[in-house]
């Protein structure tokens, strides 16, 4: 069978094996011994032509409901936000898709100037010194904002709120098994980190405290207290996890003393897509410039004077480093960070505030309707986008009432063994219409009854 | 023009205008500042770009000219398998039911993108031989690292807690001793020897008790088989140790033979190398996992399992090193990964392994002689050459790489592996035409016969991209890593 992605034909074959010096293609490969030489064909599906398969995708993807054929009310760290349609023109335009890392900056300046203004928003956003090229996602670049702050401190205990992103917390025990630290949890206070809890576990061995800003429940961290507390250890490291998106309404943690901050820009310009990829990002002070995991665009000048970009202070990176690098994070989320920088340049100065203040609102506006109707909304601090309700009941089969309405309902919390049987993490985001948030409260209402 | 900087795309703000379309709030408006305390509220505004939607695209255009991408030409840089990146393969990812998922719904309202999850693991597991897969991992070295955490926890459940060295070729991509730290072991050299393989009697000699692993990937890093990978593979297995097989050079031998056979133990994949996942100028990658039998039980959670026809999460594995990374992995690459295994099927892939290797030999043949060649036997995907007798001219490996640009070609990778004096790794992939490898051949060449002749045309390179040589060595003694307003 004869495939489109090869190109040779049987005269290129036979003229390219006679400059081997060879019969067949067989010879080339007469240095995989016998016994460990597959005796049969592969087992896959037969191969398919192009209209075929992608009746077949095409097919699959019906399958599933989305967020565009249902209106979602699921957040929990992925977001439902308006994408540009620029966006996706932009990131499809091969010259970028289709490039690898930007190791030769002659023909690739494009990509290493994009990285740098990506680096410059996210430090915009953040107040902090230095952000790096991107990270695959918002939990492991918490995890290796951990990994940092117990190399840099050589301290052995890193504490962590329990009101992170569960799924973060998981990725942040796996790593630190590698490298063999401890992790402390902090219980939630009315939905909030336990300040006092906080304050008995804050030691001269702790290597950072970790919150997330707005929190899993979608309250707001008291991140001034917090960062008074760490006043009495000042080696230990403040490491605070961020929805981008609510720093365009909220004072940013690198005004609270950050050390280290860092999240996913999903919220910019990327589709949920089954949870990845998605991009994270890593800021941090200029003190840790050095220590930085990943990739870091620099610029400078070229030999004629004229301005541009280059992939610099290599020498914390594995392809140098080897086996004292910073990290062993090798590729970055370029695409996506591209993508993130188009809808973030989209939004501009005025757009970013304006979608923060626009999802507060509809969040606001939610919560007054839930109480309306009579659904306990569990905490009453301040919050951004996401807001716990309280069911009583299985949330799975409000779940399942709710999509025969139309709506994708919220995070059933009771799935992340926190015990919160009965209660549901609703999101809202400035595309939410009052008609739609109406139609929701009704309908939950209804199930409460 | 020449002389021209490229604006960032800052330089063109003006206070006031929007590249958005944001609705109007439709909801009775809350004074915010009733509800959140004024510490919390921000008062510096961030200091983004304010522009057009036009100006926006002709500043991403314009970014966009100045790059290069296997669309623009040619790019045989080793070890990176830059392969055709099939268009079919976005159109599917772009696939509103796919793309517009979210992972915390249901599992009976995404059984469709679960469908395809499942069966991407079981090719990728008949691909390998190994017996389960997890997509979890983000890129090959959380792949890597993946795969030692699962080495260590089954040491570790077998009571064998001194292992603490993970043995890598001194050919080895610089992911692997890295990943071997960061999974908290120390990772220990093996030799190469004349032929440009594993040292059997070095391996021998740093193979002991403490052993827990051997790195490799086969082909190896010089695009070299390892012949004597079942004697390798039985001096780390009768020591104690397990088989760590590097994916990344998967793309010569698909159909031949798999590492399960050659005897590993775990594998990862790079389904942005192999399986035309776009190289996205960095990323996003995919790096799915593979183990045989024995480790099974220590692979990420949750796994995905099929109970009486419908595709579930399976989140009770006691075992389980924990969860690496949010969610399932990086569907989108997946979904491309399974997208070109459909297209392909066994047969496709079988030659895609035998023309990625006759068009490595078929370029090495050509260059051996104007180029030192170290290693003279056939190559699998991908060749090493030297730059040795280029360099008594006065003229360097990094020279030469930049000449090609300005015949429009992507240089290959150079300096690597670090075994190899003023090494270029060339890889040409299966996807080129014999007309594109002639012509690069023939620029090769003529590059050789200036280093001759004029080397002066080729240290000077590149004379004809957009901006030449640039001055690293400033940008790491002073670093300016960000915009700041003059």
């Amino acid at each position: 069978m004869e495939f489109r992605y090869l190109p040779m034909t049987d005269s290129d074959k036979s003229a390219m094996l006679k400059k081997i010096g060879i019969n067949s293609t067989e010879e080339l490969f007469s240095d995989i011994p016998e016994k460990v030489r597959l005796k049969q064909p592969l087992n896959l599906k037969a191969p398919i032509d192009e209209h075929e398969l992608t009746k077949e995708l095409t097919n699959l993807a019906q399958k599933n409901i989305s967020v565009k054929s249902h209106t979602s009310f699921l957040g929990a760290g992925v977001y439902d936000h308006y994408i540009p349609s620029i966006v996706d023109h932009i990131i499809s335009r091969s010259e970028f898709y289709t490039a690898y890392t930007p190791y030769q900056p002659e023909i690739s300046q494009g990509e290493l100037q994009a990285i740098f203004e990506f680096q410059t928003m996210i430090c915009e956003l953040t107040s902090m010194d230095v952000a790096n090229s991107s990270m695959y996602d918002g939990g492991t670049a918490l995890a290796e904002a951990t990994n940092l702050s117990v190399a840099q401190t050589k301290k052995q205990k890193v504490i962590v709120s329990k009101t992170i992103h569960p799924e973060s917390l998981e990725v942040i025990k796996s790593y630190a098994k590698g490298q063999d630290f401890e992790i402390v949890e902090i219980e939630e206070q009315d939905g909030v980190t336990d300040i006092e809890a906080l304050a008995n576990e804050l030691d001269e061995n702790t290597a950072s405290v970790v919150v997330q800003y707005p929190n899993f429940f979608g309250q707001i961290e008291p991140l001034q207290e917090i960062k008074q507390l760490l006043e009495q250890q000042p080696k230990s490291m403040f490491i605070v996890s961020s929805n981008p998106l609510a720093l365009g309404y909220l004072t940013p943690p690198g005004e609270f003393g950050a050390d280290i901050v860092v999240g996913d820009t999903q919220v910019f310009g990327i589709p949920s897509q089954f949870g990845g990829p998605h991009c994270g990002y890593f800021a941090t002070t200029k003190k840790l410039m050095r220590k930085v995991p990943g990739r870091l665009v620099g610029q400078t000048l070229d030999e004629e004077g004229r301005r541009g970009f280059v992939l610099t202070l290599q020498a914390r990176e594995q392809h140098i480093r080897r086996d004292k690098a910073t990290s062993n994070i090798c590729s970055n989320q370029a695409l996506n960070a591209l993508a993130s920088s188009v809808a973030m340049t989209a939004l501009g100065k005025q757009g970013m505030k304006k979608m923060a203040w626009l999802s507060m609102q509809k969040a606001y506006y939610l919560k007054s309707k839930f109480e309306e109707v009579g659904i306990p909304v569990v905490f009453q601090g301040p919050l951004f986008n996401e807001l716990v309700i309280d069911m009583n009941q299985s949330i799975r089969e409000v779940n399942e009432k709710l999509l025969t309405k139309g709506f994708i309902g919220g995070f059933d919390l009771e799935q992340m063994n926190t015990g919160m049987y009965g209660k549901m993490l609703v999101a809202v985001t400035e595309i939410r219409t009052k008609h739609e948030i109406d139609t929701f409260v009704k309908e939950v209402g209804e199930i409460h009854g | 023009m020449a002389n021209q900087n490229f604006s960032l795309i800052f330089e063109h703000s003006s206070p006031g205008r929007i590249g958005h379309s944001l609705p109007e709030l439709d909801v009775p408006e809350v004074d915010l500042t009733k509800q959140i305390s004024s510490p919390y509220i921000r008062e510096s505004e961030p200091n983004l770009p304010e522009v057009s939607e036009l100006q926006i695209i002709r500043h991403y255009t314009g970014l966009s000219r100045r790059n290069y991408g296997v669309d623009s030409g040619f790019y045989p840089l080793g070890s990176c398998t830059m392969k055709y990146n099939p268009k079919i393969n976005e159109d599917i990812a772009r696939l509103e039911g796919f793309s517009h998922i979210h992972p915390y719904q249901a599992t009976n309202t995404v059984q469709g993108a679960l469908e395809v999850m499942y069966d991407l693991q079981q090719s990728l597991a008949e691909i390998t031989g190994m017996a389960e897969v997890s997509l979890q991992p983000a890129a090959g070295a959380q792949g890597e690292w993946t795969g030692l955490m699962m080495i260590r926890a089954f040491h570790e459940a077998n009571g064998d807690t001194n292992r603490t060295k993970v043995i890598v070729p001194d050919s080895a991509h610089g992911t692997n001793p890295a990943s071997a730290t960061v999974a908290g072991f120390e990772a220990v050299t093996v030799k190469t020897n004349e032929r440009g393989l594993v040292d059997l009697g070095d391996l021998k000699r740093v193979v002991d008790e403490d052993t827990a692993a051997l790195m490799l990937t086969n082909p190896n890093t010089l695009g070299l088989f390892e012949e004597q990978i079942l004697e390798m593979a039985s001096i780390v297995h009768e020591a104690g140790g397990r088989l760590y097989y590097d994916g990344a050079n998967l793309n010569a031998i698909m159909g031949y033979t798999n590492p399960g056979e050659m005897g590993f133990d775990v594998v990862h994949l790079n389904l942005h190398k192999t399986f035309t996942g776009p190289h996205g100028g960095g990323g996003p990658g995919s790096g799915p996992v593979g183990v045989t039998k024995e480790l099974a039980k220590f692979l990420p959670k949750p796994i995905l399992t099929k109970q009486n026809n419908e595709y579930v999460f399976d989140d009770n594995r006691p075992h389980s090193i924990g969860r690496v990374k949010p969610y399932y992995g990086n569907f989108g690459i997946n979904l491309r990964a399974y997208t070109y295994i459909r297209t392909m099927g066994a047969e496709g892939l079988k030659q895609v392994s035998e023309y990625a290797v006759l068009n490595a030999n078929y370029m090495m043949r050509s260059l051996q002689e104007t180029f030192e060649l170290p290693y003279p036997q056939h190559c699998k995907h991908e060749f090493v050459l030297s730059g040795k007798k280029q360099k008594k001219l006065g003229v360097r490996t990094l020279d030469i790489a930049k000449r090609l640009l300005d015949f429009g070609y992507h240089p290959p990778t150079i300096y690597f592996p670090l075994n190899v004096e003023e090494a270029l790794m060339i890889e040409p992939t299966e996807t080129e035409s014999k007309e594109t490898l002639d012509g690069f051949i023939k620029t090769m060449l003529q590059i050789a016969a200036e280093v001759e002749d004029s080397p002066e045309q080729v240290q000077e390179a590149p004379h004809h991209t957009v901006v030449k040589r640039m001055d690293e060595a400033t940008a790491a003694r002073k670093p300016i890593l960000r915009y700041k307003p003059e």
